[in-house]
């Protein structure tokens, strides 16, 4: 086989992925376009880590495709290169080998423990403002958002004020389902009869996707649901005009709504039945037949 | 009579009722190709009775190929619906469908091909590479194959009668319990791989004791070649790690069956217990397929540059770290589970880790390969393959054991497409490389080299067309196991790459049937009478081709680490035996078939809720371990005469 028929395979791919990147790609990377504290910070430790990866990576593909090529049977025979069979140890590369990654992952590690301790999706944000409180409950198959001081509730639609700390506790009354919005912030998941708690916070207004991210049965691709980050005003405006629905979250709607169902609308409920976030959490915790 | 299985159980929709077309046309093609050809004595004689690790190896990558098919078919299916299942569009498998497919693929992937594939080179490899006449316990080993089979069969059962988990492979309570999932899906993926488990750990104990107890004279511990060393190291995990998956299962059959608390949600259940112990035999499990692999490439490396594995001592320790680490990091699996910071952090930390003895397995290989004479065989196109996308799998992976970065990746296409390049650039392609190499030593026949490059080359193509999209939809916030999408969000395109790349890796798959085929047919031209045709270098090429059944006839010490390869270059023909002695053999038995289709009947009767057979099939499988035990002639002495005459060319009487 010649050189050039060996390198075509290679340009192959990369032409194609190119061409296919090109023409493929729409959409937003959400990821890398952060709109929330949380989720900027995450992007940034992600991409520290991708650099701090390059460092061993380079090295790798590097010496692959130089000692493949410079030490290739026909080659290397014919341009009388040294060839060492029995060359089986050097203390001093393999020290560099063993040395150099511990020395990454050392620095990795540090980093990993600041950052896992800092961005804790239980600890609070810091803010000059007052948090915003909300707890989710997945069901089968839509989220269901109750805004505690507000007394209202919504269906598969989530409005925050800018700026604001909103402190999540989500729960589940299905499957175990997991609460993820990538513009904002890295997900967590929701559990029958427990409580996970996850804080945001949205810098900018705008329209962001949010979506269930563990496989919760039939339903579980439709899941997905809107979140609207809106100035303060718009926020105070929209729980005045929500406050106005004259449906009410009492606890036969409850049962009605977490009956399954797939592709819910968005929905509003002017008020919510006294502590039924409370309710919904501790139903497990009895059983019948048994006390605890 | 019946339990739960009515008619209602055979009725499919038009998918599903062609893929059971195409099962029961395979085997009833089989049937008659047998019948045709009178191969049913030859086949009972040769492979159903058989305790010879040779042939069970072939017999456990032919199963692991064919389920491949399937495996693959599901991926298949699953990139098109995601292909075609945006906006207005609700492609053409219905998302229960969906969802039975993916768990499919998985559950079938892990633990029929890749497991199959792994024990197939581990069976026809470990007694070769040691020196040994056969395994420390062949009537076992037999077990644990057909134990295998029954599992997959009991999965593939599935598809024609019931239905099957839809899940996800993992089948996570309470998702899995008879609340949500009230079918029997659920209970064909316990018992399934119930059956196959125990098969699994019957073989880890078996290859375990086999390399501590049966290595050649003279081959210390620090001796062994790199593949065995891999093996041991594996197979420490697979006696440690399937234990836990036995329990787990067997409590969520409990809870299935007769309706205990273990993992629901009330009732004082755990699910998160579920989640913590099926990722603690889930861990390892990955280690466990990808260490022999690692063993493989460390083979192939060292023969096709013609030089001796560079840093051995440490490829021995790397393994023996990863293996160590391997059960202080499952919590990774789950970092969004809730668990504080101090815990999440100290297993993401362990996780990384682990990256240091794997780089610097990497560094070894380039440096075996460095001053060498590297040989482009096509073993050697997997290694360089495997170095490529394994690299940026690796770096993925680092990624996602950082927990924060962990929350915005976990459960998406970003990870998917991260445990894929792990299993497919890692576990796959080093079997594949292990497939090439070996296929000489136990057919006498090399593999078409030429095909043997073009299916390489669809395999990479395909993998990058497949799986770098999924990287980048991973990214835009693309969960895994989604069956529909909306328009809007852009990623109708990406998806239709992926979906080309899948069609890609089927023409690697059929280039390599073809191989098989080819090769076949100019077995003529393509025989390998040397026993030893890539001038390697391990004990297993000091064996004549085409292999005789008791290995070696002459058992000669050895003082080297790569003893063939020290023995040629001191000009010692160890293919030409001087002195003949008797061989004890094990005697063919049926005994492990009956036992295995016997479990696989309990298998059945359990998930349908037959009570009367499974206690009939647990009684025939009683009597069959009795009998067996009351055999006190197990073995047979093959007198050193015969011996000679095998070694000579001439048939003995």
């Amino acid at each position: 086989m010649t050189k050039k028929s060996k390198l075509l395979p290679i340009v192959l791919i990369l032409l194609l992925v190119g061409v296919v990147a090109m023409f493929a790609f729409k959409g937003h990377i959400a990821i890398f376009e952060p709109a929330g504290t949380v989720a900027a910070k995450e992007r940034n430790l992600m991409i520290f880590t991708l650099l701090l990866s390059v460092i061993v990576v380079v090295p790798v593909f590097a010496m692959t495709f130089f000692i493949v090529w410079r030490y290739r049977a026909d080659a290397a025979e014919e341009k009388g290169r040294e060839y060492k069979p029995n060359w089986d140890r050097n203390r001093v590369v393999e020290s560099i080998w063993w040395g150099i990654p511990c020395i990454i992952i050392v620095i990795l590690a540090i980093v990993t423990w600041r950052s896992t301790h800092e961005l804790d999706p239980y600890k609070a944000l810091n803010s000059s403002k007052k948090p915003l409180n909300v707890q989710v409950v997945a069901l089968q198959w839509k989220w269901l958002f109750i805004y505690p001081e507000q007394n209202i509730a919504t269906v598969n639609y989530l409005q925050i004020p800018e700026d604001t700390p909103i402190n999540f506790k989500i729960t589940s009354d299905a499957p175990m389902n997991s609460f993820w919005i990538p513009r904002l912030g890295g997900q967590v998941y929701a559990m029958e009869g427990m409580t996970s708690e996850l804080h945001l916070m949205a810098n900018e207004p705008g329209m962001y996707t949010g979506s269930s991210a563990n496989l919760s049965g039939k339903g579980f691709a439709g899941m997905d649901f809107t979140v609207r980050s809106s100035t303060e005003r718009d926020f105070s405006h929209w729980v005045e005009t929500a406050k106005q629905t004259r449906h009410y979250l009492t606890m036969d709607e409850y049962d009605k709504l977490a009956k399954p169902s797939e592709h819910n609308p968005h929905y509003y409920y002017g008020s919510v039945a006294p502590k039924l976030y409370d309710t919904i959490v501790n139903k497990f915790m009895a059983h019948e037949g048994m006390s605890y | 009579m019946f339990g739960k299985l009515t008619l209602e159980a055979f009725k499919h929709d038009i998918v599903v009722m062609g893929g059971v077309v195409t099962m029961v046309l395979g085997l009833l093609s089989i049937v008659f190709l047998l019948t045709y050809l009178k191969r049913w004595r030859w086949l009972w004689k040769e492979w159903i009775t058989t305790v010879d690790p040779k042939k069970i190896g072939v017999m456990y990558i032919i199963v692991a190929l064919v389920m491949l098919l399937r495996g693959g078919a599901d991926a298949l299916m699953m990139r098109t619906q995601q292909a075609l299942s945006s906006g207005a569009s609700h492609g053409f498998l219905n998302s229960d469908h969906f969802q039975q497919v993916f768990t499919a693929h998985g559950s079938m992937m892990i633990f029929f091909v890749a497991m199959g594939l792994m024990f197939g080179i581990i069976n026809i490899v470990v007694p070769l590479q040691i020196g040994a006449r056969d395994v420390a316990f062949p009537f076992m080993n037999a077990t644990s194959f057909w134990l295998f089979l029954a599992g997959a069969i009991l999965m593939n059962t599935s598809l024609v009668i019931g239905e099957f988990a839809a899940t996800g492979w993992l089948a996570y309570p309470p998702l899995s319990e008879l609340a949500y999932s009230p079918g029997v899906g659920v209970d064909y993926w316990i018992w399934s791989l119930q059956i196959a488990g125990i098969g699994s750990l019957l073989s880890g104990v078996n290859f375990f004791t086999t390399i501590l107890k049966l290595r050649r004279a003279g081959m210390r511990l620090m001796k062994m070649p790199l593949f065995t060393w891999s093996v041991l190291n594996a197979m420490t995990l697979v006696i440690f790690a399937f234990p836990i998956l036995t329990v787990t299962l067997a409590l969520l059959a409990l809870d299935r069956t007769i309706g205990t608390h273990f993992f629901t949600a009330d009732g004082g259940g755990n699910p998160m217990m579920y989640v913590n112990l099926i990722w603690a035999w889930g861990h390892p499990e990955v280690y466990i397929l990808i260490l022999p692999a690692f063993g493989i490439f460390s083979e192939v490396v060292a023969t096709f540059s013609r030089k001796r594995l560079f840093g051995y001592t440490s490829m021995v320790f790397a393994l023996a770290a990863i293996t160590l680490l391997s059960f202080s990091v499952w919590l990774h699996h789950f970092f969004t589970m809730g668990a504080g910071a101090d815990v999440n952090a100290f297993f993401g930390i362990t996780t990384m880790i682990i990256s240091i003895p794997t780089g610097v397995k990497v560094f070894n290989w380039l440096f075996t390969m460095y001053k060498g004479r590297i040989v482009l065989a096509t073993p050697m196109l997997w290694f360089l393959g495997f170095v490529a996308t394994f690299t940026i799998g690796g770096v993925a992976g680092v990624l996602m054991s950082v927990p924060p970065a962990d929350f915005q990746l976990h459960n998406s296409l970003f990870l998917v497409a991260h445990f894929h390049t792990m299993i497919i650039g890692g576990v796959v392609f080093g079997y594949f490389a292990g497939i090439t190499y070996w296929f000489p030593k136990i057919f006498g026949v090399l593999l078409s080299e030429r095909i043997g490059k073009y299916a390489f080359w669809c395999w990479l193509v395909g993998f990058c067309t497949a799986f770098i999209p999924l990287y980048a939809l991973g990214l835009m916030g693309a969960t895994r196991r989604l069956d529909h999408y909306d328009a809007s969000l852009g990623w109708q395109g990406l998806f239709i790459v992926a979906g080309i790349g899948v069609v890609i890796i089927m023409l690697g798959i059929g280039l390599q049937i073809l191989q098989f085929v080819v090769s076949f047919f100019e077995r003529k031209w393509n025989r390998d009478t040397t026993g030893d045709p890539w001038n390697a270098r391990t004990l297993e090429w000091a064996t004549r081709s085409p292999i005789p059944f008791y290995n070696f006839a002459e058992l000669t010490p050895v003082s080297e680490r790569d003893a063939f390869w020290e023995a040629k270059q001191k000009g010692i023909d160890l293919h030409k035996p001087k002195t003949f002695t008797d061989i004890q053999m094990p005697k063919n038995t049926p005994i492990g078939f009956i036992i295995a289709m016997l479990t696989l009947l309990i298998g059945f009767a359990v998930v349908w809720h037959i009570w009367w057979l499974a206690i009939v099939a647990f009684l025939g499988v009683v009597t069959a371990v009795i009998i067996r035990l009351s055999d006190d002639e197990t073995e047979y002495i093959l007198p050193a005469a015969d011996v000679k005459k095998f070694e000579t060319g001439e048939q003995p009487a």
